[in-house]
């Protein structure tokens, strides 16, 4: 696999340094990696939240949980774009967020939450549209965590009447962090590789790494520079994979 | 009280989770005119007419099949190769298995988008561009390594001892997999296939490099969705979603072992 991989990635190094520094340095790529940083910061802890709260509650495994389950993994199912396309149903200008705030006269004329003029609004919708695509992925792997941990901690812990609080931060948390940790890093190299529900959203209001490598390669057709956004989502994602393969060697190997 | 905390938090959830999905299939069969009506909230009927147009007049039918081919032919190929492999992870013990482990999980956080690149000059060289097999191959290197990690994991549950007495009464190890292991296995391949078609059928990104005229659907929609009006829009959003959710349906009890697997 590795080999496969590797082998059709060799063209890349007949480039020269020249062009890989030029498009580094570039305004462009500045924009697209930092649009990328602030996305990620922002999506990813708020994701991690949440996924663990959902998980937590999913896990008490009350009556129809497995139904909260199917429901909350169906973002998994979709493609970026789709995902994409289904948030662009809330908010476009003729969306239901807009129909609904105009019915209850909330408002009086839509309100434009894209458009290269409304950059602040659009990054909102980014977020809110990453957290409920990208969540169910952190949540399942948080889920899986949850269940392996044996009951009977939690009944020894009652027993020595611990109060929830006590019983979450003493005892789940420690546990789960071997999961929190490869959701963590899971996450982060998907988030480098974000572009096709940013594309559908906004086009390249936000410029973002791999959105930029697809625009270099399809419309302008300049290999070259389409490599180096390329390149440098490697790098980084090999960062945090490294990272990642080292959690989850202790845990794996075992089995 | 509990109980209560319990229906209002699932009702949340249900809503954030479930209106974005319901709206677009709602919208898709919203007719244009009450779609853009500020006032309707909702269409006040119903119609197929975006969709059959989308499929019918503007060809996405074709570019469904395409899919659909791409996708089996990748996941025949990763089968092919990657349940071998499995079975060698399980019943084997070899020098350096630990990395290839390793290395077949790194495969998973391996971005696809750094290899289209380079796959379109070699495609171009080979004159294999532009095709159906062109981006099933490179589907093939994103759901192999899936496979190999879910047949691990399946046939791991599969005692050894049957094969074992298959053998004793005269079967070679091959015809003992063949018509033991494998018929045992079934279900859990099974679901891992499809697993595998949706993920070929909602990859973008080196569908959208490696195609010009014979794109697959995603590729198809994500370079005609700008010059489309929302309601096509939704359609095609539709006519995506609408197979991977119920192909997931299917599998439901396996998603979560399938991403938290690693950590068992």
């Amino acid at each position: 696999m590795q080999a496969f991989i590797l082998a059709f990635s060799k063209p890349k190094l007949g480039f020269t340094l020249e062009n890989f520094i030029n498009v580094i340095f570039s305004q462009g790529f500045r924009e697209a990696f930092s649009n990328t940083l602030i996305i990620s910061g922002i999506v990813i802890p708020l994701q991690l939240a949440f996924a663990l709260a959902l998980a937590i509650f999913v896990n008490k495994r009350f009556k129809g949980y497995m139904f909260l389950i199917y429901i909350i993994t169906i973002p998994l199912a979709l493609s970026e774009i789709t995902a994409g396309l289904m948030s662009y149903s809330i908010f476009s200008t003729m969306g239901f967020l807009n129909k609904l705030l105009l019915k209850i006269n909330f408002i009086e004329t839509p309100i434009y939450f894209f458009g290269f003029t409304y950059k602040f609004r659009e990054f909102i919708v980014i977020i809110l549209s990453e957290l409920w695509r990208a969540t169910p992925l952190v949540f399942v792997i948080l889920l899986a965590g949850l269940q392996s941990i044996d009951k009977e901690y939690m009944e020894a812990a009652e027993v020595d009447g611990a109060s929830s609080w006590q019983k979450f931060s003493k005892i789940t948390l420690p546990l789960l962090k071997p999961s929190l940790l490869s959701a963590l890093l899971l996450r982060t190299t998907f988030a480098f590789q974000v572009f096709g529900n940013i594309w559908i959203l906004v086009g390249r209001d936000i410029p973002v790494l791999a959105g930029e490598a697809y625009y270099w390669q399809t419309e302008i057709r300049n290999s070259n520079i389409a490599s180096t956004y390329a390149i440098v989502i490697a790098i980084i994602t090999i960062i945090f994979a490294f990272f990642y393969i080292k959690t989850l060697r202790s845990s794996y190997l075992e089995s | 009280m509990r109980k209560v905390g319990i229906i209002i938090f699932s009702i949340i959830i249900l809503i954030f989770f479930l209106a974005p999905v319901l709206l677009t299939f709602l919208y898709a069969l919203t007719p244009e005119q009450d779609y853009y009506n500020q006032s309707k909230l909702l269409p006040s009927y119903l119609t197929l007419k975006q969709i059959k147009d989308l499929l019918i007049l503007l060809g996405a039918w074709k570019a469904v099949i395409r899919s659909v081919q791409v996708a089996l032919i990748s996941i025949i190929l990763s089968f092919i190769l990657g349940i071998p492999a499995a079975y060698a992870m399980v019943r084997y013990k070899f020098k350096g298995k630990n990395l290839l482990k390793l290395l077949i999980l790194l495969t998973r956080t391996f971005p696809l988008i750094v290899v289209a690149i380079p796959l379109l000059m070699v495609y171009m060289k080979l004159n294999l561009n532009d095709t159906v097999i062109s981006v099933a191959l490179a589907h093939t290197s994103m759901v192999l390594p899936f496979m190999v990690i879910l047949g691990t994991s399946v046939l791991a549950t599969i005692p050894e001892e049957f094969e074992e007495a298959a053998m004793v009464d005269g079967l070679s190890r091959f015809q003992a997999v063949l018509r033991i292991t494998l018929p045992l296995a079934l279900p859990g391949l099974t679901a891992a296939s499809i697993i595998a078609f949706v993920m070929s059928w909602n990859e973008v990104f080196v569908a959208s490099i490696l195609t010009l005229t014979n794109r697959t659907l995603p590729a198809y929609v994500i370079n005609t969705a700008y010059a489309s009006t929302d309601v096509y829009k939704f359609a095609a959003g539709v006519i995506m979603a609408l197979p991977a959710m119920i192909f997931i349906f299917l599998v439901r009890k396996y998603l979560v072992t399938v991403w938290g697997l690693a950590l068992k």
